[in-house]
């Protein structure tokens, strides 16, 4: 993992440092009437210390986000990990929610169109997810919004509240954003779960199962479900980065002073240490997420051994 | 000699019909049997055809600001009403299904190509190449598609092949995973062995014998690859980071302030949505149906 982290952080570095366009040029011209002369766009370059050597900007870059000191902003001049800090808990508390309510949607969904298979509810919940599947989560949210402004006159608020300053209003501002982007997750998932309970339902420890007399509901939960499982866990981990892409769309969307949000002002004006910064912290994450679900993996499923 | 030569041509025009007439009953086979993939098949058809004929379908000017008719609701002048410059957005529509078409191909034909091209070199030489080429995939997919798609868009700069090459960049490494696997088990097959013992040529093997038989799964990969690129693209445009205005595209119709004029006239949130989710639905059920037909080895491959 760390090996990989070492060589996207290479990647990101010469990404941003061989876009077209002089970093230096634009900052120098902002705010200015006049086009830049020369020596003030040197003097940018210098004070920036993008006139030295790629090797020494990246050590000077990398040795500092280790300690996670990310530099200043190139538009507002304050430190990107105060953002950063307060943009966190707000994004990892969508991703969670929404995760939540893609599994609470997906399980019981894929569990009964495997069970009920070709009945009207296979085919109810095959349509849910493939219609899922196919519409992209800011059309989902776009249409939520409308019908919730439409039907019970509710806005996505101007302001946002922490989860520690007030629990209950923080949880009404999270939980449309979170039911959007979790209902997009949920479908791959759902399908995903069924075609997995399906081949489980196969195997002969299942007959073995229901011929010792166990209740239905046993078989299904216990012996079924939880092998069903190991397939479904991995599916999570690549889904954390739609999890990533959909909070950048859906914080968008409902105004929420998050990450992807602070990606896209970012982007937006090239402020590169606050773009460096965040997609250095997304692959992190995303990293440290298959890592934990490569562990969870082991548990569930003991013929996995990590030499 | 005269008719002799006639013979030939009246030969070969024979065998092409009775090629034709294969591939028709072969298609209504596949019809038969796979419906939903049908639709797909039908679904990818019907844009191809809007996106060709776009000038001749799209009844109004996809760029004419109308004054007069701002946010008309859907008639038989609009038939999807118009939006907040009194476009037509059933025309916008048409017009839009060229960008999401162009640059679903486009990105498709060079990320996917070019991915399984390295898979199957990666997969057939080994050793040093092999690894590099992995540890660069690793990389790209350590990345997640929108983040990475979004970085390389708006660091090349706004415009259509920038947005077909970061698109590129993030469906590369599917197919090359894949690819590579095919290879290393077409690689011991026996008939590769009695290539290779006969004295063929690496280059031989590889573009006579394993690249032939790699193209079943290549073609499934690029199939679903095109609904997704389709989803990144419209996700791009919606985040202003797509193909510039005014140049209609999908995502871009459903982005800005569509949410505070889409409360007076939903019609400008509906229809966009429709057209990219219709598309999306149709590449990826064709897809899943070549999967099934092609090769059912390849289930859960993505």
């Amino acid at each position: 993992m760390i090996p990989l982290l070492f060589g996207v952080s290479i990647v990101i570095f010469v990404v941003m440092r061989i876009l077209p366009g002089d970093v230096a040029a634009a900052i120098a011209s902002r705010g200015a009437e006049d086009e830049p002369t020369q020596r003030e766009i040197e003097a940018v370059r210098v004070a920036l210390n993008l006139d030295r050597p790629l090797v020494v900007q990246y050590w000077d870059w990398i040795s500092h986000a280790v300690r996670l000191d990310f530099g200043d902003s190139l538009v507002t001049g304050e430190p990107v990990l105060d953002d950063i800090r307060r943009r966190i808990p707000v994004s990892v508390e969508l991703g969670i929610i929404s995760m939540l309510i893609a599994w609470l949607i997906a399980l019981p969904v894929g569990i009964l169109s495997a069970i009920k298979q070709d009945t009207w509810m296979d085919y109810g919940a095959r349509s849910f997810t493939m219609t899922g599947v196919a519409m992209p989560t800011f059309w989902v949210a776009v249409l939520l919004i409308l019908l919730l402004s439409r039907v019970f006159n509710w806005l996505p608020p101007l302001g946002y509240v922490g989860f520690f300053e007030n629990p209950a209003d923080n949880l009404k501002q999270m939980i449309f954003p979170a039911l959007a982007l979790g209902w997009t997750l949920s479908a791959t998932l759902a399908r995903m779960t069924r075609s997995a309970m399906l081949e489980v339902l196969r195997e002969d420890y299942i007959t073995t199962a229901r011929a010792k007399g166990l209740r239905e509901w046993v078989v299904i939960n216990r012996h079924a479900l939880k092998n069903a499982m190991i397939p479904v866990i991995t599916l999570a981990g690549f889904q954390v980065g739609m999890l990533v892409g959909g909070t950048v769309l859906i914080e968008q969307i409902f105004t929420l002073p998050g990450m992807g949000r602070f990606l896209i002002t970012a982007l937006n004006v090239r402020d590169f240490p606050i773009i460096q910064a965040i997609v250095l912290l997304i692959t992190f994450a995303f990293a440290a997420v298959n890592l934990v679900i490569d562990l969870v993996y082991a548990v569930l499923d003991p013929r996995i051994r990590y030499a | 000699m005269e008719s002799g030569a006639a013979a030939t041509i009246s030969d070969r025009l024979r065998t092409t019909a009775s090629g034709l007439n294969l591939v028709g009953r072969q298609t209504l086979r596949f019809a038969k049997r796979k419906p939903l993939g049908a639709f797909g098949g039908v679904t990818l058809l019907v844009m191809i055809f809007l996106a060709v004929f776009a000038p001749v379908v799209a009844v109004h000017d996809p760029l004419e600001i109308n004054v007069k008719d701002i946010f008309h609701s859907p008639s038989s002048t609009y038939f999807f009403g118009t939006d907040n410059f009194g476009r037509d957005i059933f025309s916008r529509i048409v017009w839009g299904s060229q960008i999401s078409l162009r640059v679903g191909f486009a990105s498709v034909a060079i990320g996917t190509t070019i991915g399984s091209i390295l898979g199957l070199f990666s997969g057939y030489v080994g050793g040093v190449f092999d690894m590099v080429t992995q540890r660069i995939m690793d990389a790209l997919m350590a990345f997640p598609g929108l983040v990475l798609a979004l970085l390389v868009a708006t660091l090349l700069g706004r415009g259509e092949f920038n947005v077909i090459l970061a698109i590129a960049l993030i469906t590369a490494p599917n197919a090359n995973r894949v690819l590579r696997s095919q290879c290393l088990t077409i690689k011991e097959r026996p008939y590769v062995e009695a290539a290779r013992s006969v004295g063929a040529s690496g280059a031989r093997v590889l573009f006579l014998h394993i690249l032939p038989n790699s193209m079943a799964p290549y073609l499934i990969i690029a199939t679903s690859a095109l609904g997704g690129a389709i989803l990144i693209e419209a996700s791009l445009a919606f985040l202003g980071f797509g193909v510039p205005p005014p140049t209609p595209s999908w995502g871009e119709m459903l982005s800005g302030s569509v949410l505070q004029y889409a409360r007076q006239a939903w019609w400008v949130a509906v229809a966009p949505g429709v057209a990219i989710s219709l598309s999306v639905f149709g590449f990826n059920v064709l897809g899943d149906a070549l999967r099934d037909v092609l090769d059912p080895r390849l289930k859960g491959a993505n």
